[in-house]
């Protein structure tokens, strides 16, 4: 099954945690074989949102969320069941600064 | 080999030894997630290098090894991050223990260890079942979680608890002591039970029979038996499998109950049967031979009481004097007032409706089992049969109130139809 590790972090702790151990806990999941994809993202400042109604395309500056957590990257891992999952998602440094949203990935019906 | 085969070998392989791999992991690295994600690279492992390699000559003992191996490692690989010590200190108990890890009794002693952490008395109730099924019998979250019609979430939440104190309040990974071993053996049994009648009966919903756990919880019983063969594991094995095999014959095509007089004794599973009636006389033969026995108890008793039932060619044939005995032992054993009506039931069988109604009434008028469906159910029926029908109506509609189960429903709703009609 694969889940997607959501990781949340406030602004102001972006870059607590060390590049590194980002990256280190990526390639430990890769050379597991456990790991689909992952990014960070920059901060919630560079972001966009693009809505269509009625054919028409609006866009706007933002969401800006003042002191809640943001989106701040994902990893999404092939695990056997949740538990599995939330065992990875509790290595994911962020994890310690902020919090990570672990959910399941829904297969699209045909 | 050609990889397709190696591939299904490994597939066969995790099948058949993925528990006890894990369970000798658990006790090796002291952790049960550690264990785990050891077990799921010592596999990534085997994928890699039987197909160039050859099978090897023990794969079990090749995956404990790889997945020890591969702990260590990932313990190393970590400490760079962690500034405190305990990644590396693990490592090293690993280490230390690298001659004792091989020894066949303590790897045989491995998944009976398992078994009594992820039932200790210690994990809530819910907990133990969720534990030993995904731990033990290897199910995933989902697949229990929708077994027991519970959130996924919520089950994982579970599990993580449970995980979280077995380590924090270091719960020992142990077979208890001879002394302590009836009464942690009887959480076990309670467990294995409890997912039983899950599958069996289950509590709600619309299907009677959700036969995956009860024969996840028989396949239980029966590792328990082989590992521990103790009197009433067996009886618990033989009350299993005496009910399971009158699992076809309980429902009909339509998804309706069938009570056990009106079953199509064909459809009874012989296999189960023999199996079962011969566990529960060695369960009951050996409580009185061997000394340090913990002795065949309620659950041999019961197992018994099932086995008179299916020697029984009719309901009418049925040995009811031996089954009132049987209850008369149970009663004295473990005491409790659904085991007193269910004594009733086979009282009336033998004497008749109005001495078992008698013994209904009585326990009824203690205020207990005000509140068990069942009770008014037997009372109806008995009430039916001695012609009193407007108290048999009261007590089928109390019943009817009190069910939460769709076929059950159904059943009571039958039930009052056919006594209208009378």
């Amino acid at each position: 099954m694969k889940y997607l590790c959501l990781v949340y972090l406030e602004n102001d702790k972006w870059h607590a945690v060390p590049d590194r151990e980002c990256k280190a806990c990526g390639e430990g999941f890769r050379d597991r074989g456990v790991l689909l994809a992952a990014e960070p993202l920059e901060s919630i400042d560079t972001a966009t949102t693009v809505r269509v109604r009625n054919g028409k395309t609006y866009i706007t500056d933002g969401p800006f969320a003042e002191t809640k957590e943001a989106l701040a990257g994902f990893y999404l891992v092939d695990a056997r069941d949740l538990n599995e999952a939330i065992q990875m998602a509790s290595k994911i440094p962020p994890a310690r600064e902020g919090s990570i949203e672990v959910r399941p990935v829904r297969e699209l019906v045909p | 080999m050609a990889a397709d085969s190696i591939q299904q070998t490994i597939e066969t392989v995790y099948e058949a030894e993925s528990r006890r791999v894990l369970a000798t992991l658990i006790r090796l690295l002291g952790d049960f997630d550690t264990a785990e994600e050891a077990m799921h690279d010592a596999f990534r492992a085997a994928l890699e290098q039987w197909p160039r390699d050859g099978l090897p000559a023990s794969p079990r003992a090749w995956l404990v090894s790889a997945g020890r191996f591969k702990a260590i490692d990932a313990a190393r690989r970590q400490k760079r991050f962690e500034p405190l010590g305990e990644a590396g200190e693990r490592a090293d108990v690993a280490v230390e223990d690298q001659a004792a890890w091989a020894d066949e009794e303590s790897v045989a002693d491995d998944q009976l260890r398992l078994i009594f952490t992820c039932c200790h008395p210690a994990l809530a109730p819910e907990a133990q079942v969720a534990l030993t099924l995904r731990e033990v019998c290897g199910l995933t979250t989902e697949e229990i979680a929708r077994a027991f019609l519970t959130p996924a979430s919520t089950l994982a939440q579970r599990i993580v608890r449970a995980k979280a104190k077995i380590r924090d309040a270091k719960i020992p990974y142990e077979v208890p002591a001879r002394a302590d071993l009836p009464e942690r053996l009887e959480t076990v049994l309670r467990v294995i039970y409890l997912v039983f009648n899950e599958g069996y009966t289950a509590s709600s919903g619309a299907q009677v029979t959700r036969h995956d756990l009860s024969a996840e919880a028989i396949r239980l019983g029966r590792l328990l038996t082989e590992l521990l063969p103790e009197p009433e594991a067996q009886g618990l094995l033989a009350l299993m499998l005496l009910h399971d095999s009158r699992r076809t014959a309980r429902m009909s095509p339509e998804g309706d109950l069938i009570l056990l007089e009106h079953q199509d004794r064909s459809l009874w599973n012989r296999d189960q049967i023999e199996e079962g009636t011969r566990l529960v006389t060695e369960a009951l033969s050996s409580g009185s031979s061997r000394a340090e026995s913990t002795g065949g108890g309620p659950y041999a008793i019961q197992a018994a009481i099932a086995a008179v039932h299916a020697e029984a060619a009719t309901a009418e044939a049925t040995d009811w004097n031996e089954i009132v005995g049987l209850y008369d032992v149970l009663m004295t054993m473990a005491p409790s007032p659904v085991v007193e009506l269910n004594r009733a039931v086979a009282v009336a069988m033998r004497d008749g409706p109005a001495p078992g109604l008698a013994i209904v009434d009585a326990i009824l008028a203690r205020g207990e089992l005000r509140e068990y469906r069942l009770a008014y159910a037997v009372r109806a029926e008995l009430c039916r049969r001695l012609g009193r029908t407007s108290d048999a109506r009261a007590a089928f509609e109390r019943a009817l109130a009190l069910t939460r189960q769709e076929p059950e429903r159904r059943f009571l709703e039958r039930r009052l139809e056919e006594l209208s009609r009378t």
